[in-house]
This record gives structure tokens, sequence and C-alpha cells, in this order.
């Protein structure tokens, strides 16, 4: 029980960031290497806000903001140098590196323990007794369900309209009298932004900040997204956010499975890598891929 | 035959093109001076259709109107704005365009009711209001009614799961929703069937006469060009080689294009 409980909360908190490679890899279709980044720089910023005493929600707002402006930069590579979208990636993955331990002022780990977070004061204090040993569960199930909620009302809007067209259909946006680049860029803005946030909630459940968590993070938001749409496209009343959640707990499960069968820990990654690798096989992502290079060069 | 290169430029025109050079590929041994001093320009209202060999540099100038390329030398007016220095999505608010591709005008992904919604959206702010603008769905679907392809019982339907023929109706239908000052086809018939390809030429002929568009249209089918449209270019080594409007035109039949076409090819061994 303890253990569903655990995949539960982690897939929740991870989910958020798997709906931000949602929108940069599913639906603009730019695979987002700064992910590896931005997570991390969600969880250092909470780290240092709280730690200064600032509420924990505002610490989730303020990681959310410096994740999107860390995806507008990873944009701004990309669309107004015309580096391209896997090298934008790596150069803002990098540089966060430093910006990360610049925040935490040099510490690779940032502990905030008894601090206030969004687990312990406000609205978590104020659960009734018999189910406050669910509150991470809980409070991590409303914040996932709240960023789906207003993700999928966005993506109803003109705006979200045209930022699908983007990933679908660059010369229809232009036809438009869109500037497309400036699309791509807010949605590595949104992208970067939740998973900013979805650092700054998994740090908060730890009560502290790790500036290697971002490392397989692109990794794991990739197979969370292609495994829920893989495992659920049948299902065609599922939105795609609802699909990266599903994903992503459906993820974390297999490797805490992985776990209880007795591989070590150092296997962890390995079994990340190995995992996505199934979940592109399986999808025929690969075959979908060649298909769309064939398209591009007859374009 | 009447050369037009060294035309003297109308102000009243609706489209100009000015001395443009295009050279690609400069420097390399692949160079290629495709267009040298070339000038055009069409007037208001014209319906123009453009045939030419591969190569002839009718594509070029196309992608030169809507800033898919930009020229080295010369300028190109659209009324008396100057385009030269804008940015295709920038001109996109006064030219509409029709690729060959059907899969370039519309968005296969969102519905019909979606891509009409945003079509008939651009020139405004594209912000936080609802994607799908339901009051004018009933517009949509009278529009639809049109094309005579039943698609106006599909609004909620992907694009992605339409014919191309069906594709390309809409997207005839969707650059030209919001009112636009010039309409460029870029051999729009090209990949679809006969029957599609003469269902679309009909349809673009009914909504350029009925909305009176200043229209450019690139085609291979000299069927097309001789019994569409009131103004017959036909391009060869970046010039134009014949240029027939009106009356003139209308003496052309498709053998006699067919010759001249002919004589041009065998002339550079195609």
């Amino acid at each position: 029980m303890g253990l569903i409980k655990n995949v539960l909360e982690e897939g929740f908190i991870y989910g958020i960031m798997a709906m931000g490679v949602t929108v940069s890899y599913s639906i603009l279709k730019f695979p987002d290497l700064s992910v590896d980044g931005t997570f991390p720089l969600g969880a250092c910023i909470t780290a240092v806000l709280i730690l200064a005493g600032v509420n924990p929600w505002l610490a989730c707002a303020a990681a959310f903001l410096c994740g999107a402006a860390a995806g507008c930069v990873t944009g701004l590579l990309h669309v107004k140098l015309r580096i391209t979208d896997l090298l934008s990636g790596i150069l803002v993955m990098t540089a966060m590196w430093s910006v990360n331990l610049v925040i935490t002022g040099g510490s690779a780990v940032k502990p905030f323990y008894n601090m206030p977070t969004i687990f312990n004061s406000g609205i978590a204090s104020m659960l009734p007794k018999g189910i406050y040993t669910y509150r991470i569960l809980i409070i991590a199930f409303v914040a996932a369900l709240v960023v789906k909620l207003l993700l999928d009302r966005y993506l109803r809007t003109k705006s979200g309209l045209i930022l699908q067209a983007t990933g679908d259909n660059t010369r229809f946006v232009t036809s438009l009298a869109i500037n497309p680049g400036r699309m791509k860029i807010l949605g590595l803005a949104i992208g970067n932004g939740l998973t900013a946030l979805s650092g700054s909630i998994l740090a908060q459940q730890g009560e502290y900040a790790n500036i290697s968590s971002g490392t397989g993070m692109v990794v794991m938001g990739l197979a969370s997204v292609i495994i829920g749409t893989s495992l659920l496209k049948r299902v065609s009343f599922l939105k795609l956010t609802t699909m990266a959640v599903l994903g992503s707990i459906a993820y974390k499960a297999c490797l805490v499975a992985a776990m209880k069968l007795g591989l070590p820990t150092n296997y962890l990654k390995l079994l990340m890598a190995v995992l996505l690798t199934v979940a592109l096989v399986s999808n025929g992502v690969l075959k979908r891929g060649k298909e769309a290079q064939l398209d591009e060069s007859i374009g | 035959m009447s050369p037009s290169d060294n035309k003297p430029v109308s102000v009243t025109a609706k489209v100009r093109f000015e001395h443009i050079d295009k050279t690609f590929n400069r420097g390399s041994v692949n160079e290629v001076v495709l267009l040298e001093d070339f000038s055009l320009s069409v007037r208001e209202g014209e319906f123009v259709s453009v045939v030419g060999s591969n190569g002839s540099g009718k594509t070029t100038l196309l992608n030169l109107l809507c800033g898919t390329l930009f020229p080295d030398e010369g300028r190109i007016y659209l009324g008396e704005l100057d385009l030269t220095g804008l940015k295709d999505y920038e001109r996109a608010a006064w030219i509409g365009r029709v690729f060959q591709d059907p899969a370039r005008g519309t968005c296969p992904s969102l519905t019909i009711l979606e891509n009409m919604s945003l079509a008939d959206n651009k020139g405004k702010s594209y912000g936080l209001g609802s994607g799908i603008n339901r009051r004018r769905a009933d517009f949509y679907r009278s529009q639809l009614e049109l094309l005579h392809l039943g698609l106006e019982d599909k609004l909620h339907l992907p694009v992605g799961a339409l014919s191309g023929g069906q594709r390309q109706a809409l997207a005839l239908l969707i650059s030209t929703l919001t009112p636009i000052e010039l309409l460029v086809l870029d051999e729009h018939t090209a990949a679809l069937d006969p029957k599609a390809s003469d269902t679309v030429m009909e349809l673009t002929e009914k909504v350029v006469r009925e909305k009176g568009i200043t229209t450019i249209m690139v085609t291979h089918n000299l069927r097309f060009a001789a019994s569409y449209g009131n103004r017959i270019l036909m391009m060869h080594q970046g010039r134009c080689v014949l240029d027939a409007a009106e009356d003139e035109k209308r003496q052309y039949t498709i053998t006699d294009l067919l010759k001249i076409f002919n004589e041009i090819s065998v002339e550079c061994g195609n």
C-alpha cells in the first residue's frame, strides 16, 4: 500500500513535468533537452526562497516563471540565432548547471528541513487527522489536476490552437500573418515553466534541492509521454495531458517494480534509458521519425 | 509574342516587380542567374496565369512575392506598399497563398471548425479567447456548402481525415475567408486527380470573380492557363516570352500555347 502511495505521489509530481514535455515534444515537435537544466532550476529557486521565508506557493510560482524564462532562452537561441533544436537545448541545459550553483550559493545540495512547504503548511495543515498521512498524495494530485485543467483550457484558446498548429504545419501559422517563431518560444516557455514547477514540488516533498536532480529528466519526461500516448491512444476521450500524467505514473510503477525485484540503484538511469527505448520502438516512433525527415527533405 | 521585360511600369498597378535580380548559389560552381533586371506589373483585379518550363523562374517569382525568398536587387510593391524587406508572415496580412501540396494550407490535427475559426481571426489578436467561433459556425457551414463536397456536415472532423481535393478546396476557402489584396496560387491543382483538380479550378474561378481579388496563378496545366483568367504569361529562363491580356489572350488556344511551349523547350534542349 505504501508502495502504491509512493508511486502515485511521484507519478503526479513528475506528471507535471510530463505535461510540460507534452507541450514541447508532442505539440511543438521540439525535442527539448533544456528540461534537464530547468527541473533543478525550479528546485534551487524554491529552496532559496523558502529559506528566505517566502510563502511556498509563491515559491512554486517563482519556479514556474524562472523555468519559463529559461525556456525563452532555448527558444530565442533556436529561432533568432537559428541554432538547431537539440543544440539549443544542450546549451541551456549546460548553462543551467552554473546558474543553479549560483542560485544555491555554490552548494550542490540545499536542504530546507522543517521549513514551511506546500505539504505541511497552509491548506495541508488544515487536512483532517485521518487523511494527514495522505497529504502529499492529495496535494500532488490537486497540483497535477490544476495544471492539467489550466493547460487543457489554454489549448482550446486561440493562442493554444495556434500553438498546436505551429507544431503541425508552420506554413499555416505563417499564412495567418503570425510569426511562428514567437509561438515556438511561447511553447518552450510553458514547457520549461511546468518542468521547473515540477522540480519545485519535488524539492518541497523531500525538503531539499539537489542540483543533479535534473539528470535524465528528458528521458523520463519523454518516456512518460510516449508510454502514456501509446498505452492510451485508443481511449479517444483522453486528452494529451491526461495521457502524460497516467504515463508518468505507469513509468514510476515500472521503476519501483524493478527496484523491488532487486535491481541495484546504480542501474536506475540505465533502466530509464531502456524503458524509453522500449517505449519508442513499441510506439513505432522510429518509423514515423523517418517519414517526418522524408517530408522535410521533400518540402 | 510580346516580351514585357522593358514595358514601362504602371503606377496604378496592384503588384509591381521592379528590376529584380536573383541569383542562386552565388559564387559556387552551381551558380544560377535566374532573374536579371526583371520587371512586371499586374493591374488591380487581374487574374494572371503563369506557365513555363521547370526552372523558368515562375515559382521563384511567387516566393519573392510572398517573402519566402528575397531579391538580390530591385523592389517589390503591393499597391503603394513596399514589400521588399517584409517577412513572409508580415506579408501574409495582405496576401493569401494556396500551395501545390494540399497539406500545407490547413492544419491536419485541428478540426474544420477550428481551422476556419483561426483563419477567420486573421489580422486580429490570437489571445486567450475561445479558439472556436460558434456564432460564426452557420456562416462557415454556408461557405462550405458552396464547395459541394459535403464538408458542411463535418465541421468537427480533423482536417487530416479529408482527401487531397477536399483539403485543397478548404485551403482555398480559408485563404480567402478574410479580405486580402492578392491571391497567389502555386500549382494548386497539380497534386490532385483530374476530377478534383477541375473542381478546385472551377471553385477558384468562382471565388476570384465573386471577391474580385487580384490573382496570380502558376500552373503546368496549359488548358487551365488558356481557359481561366484574363492574362497569360509564359516564362522561360527568367523572362516573359509571352504576355497576352484580355482579347489578345483569348486568341491563344491550348494548341498555340503548346506550340510556343515546345519551341522554347527545344531551344534549350529539353
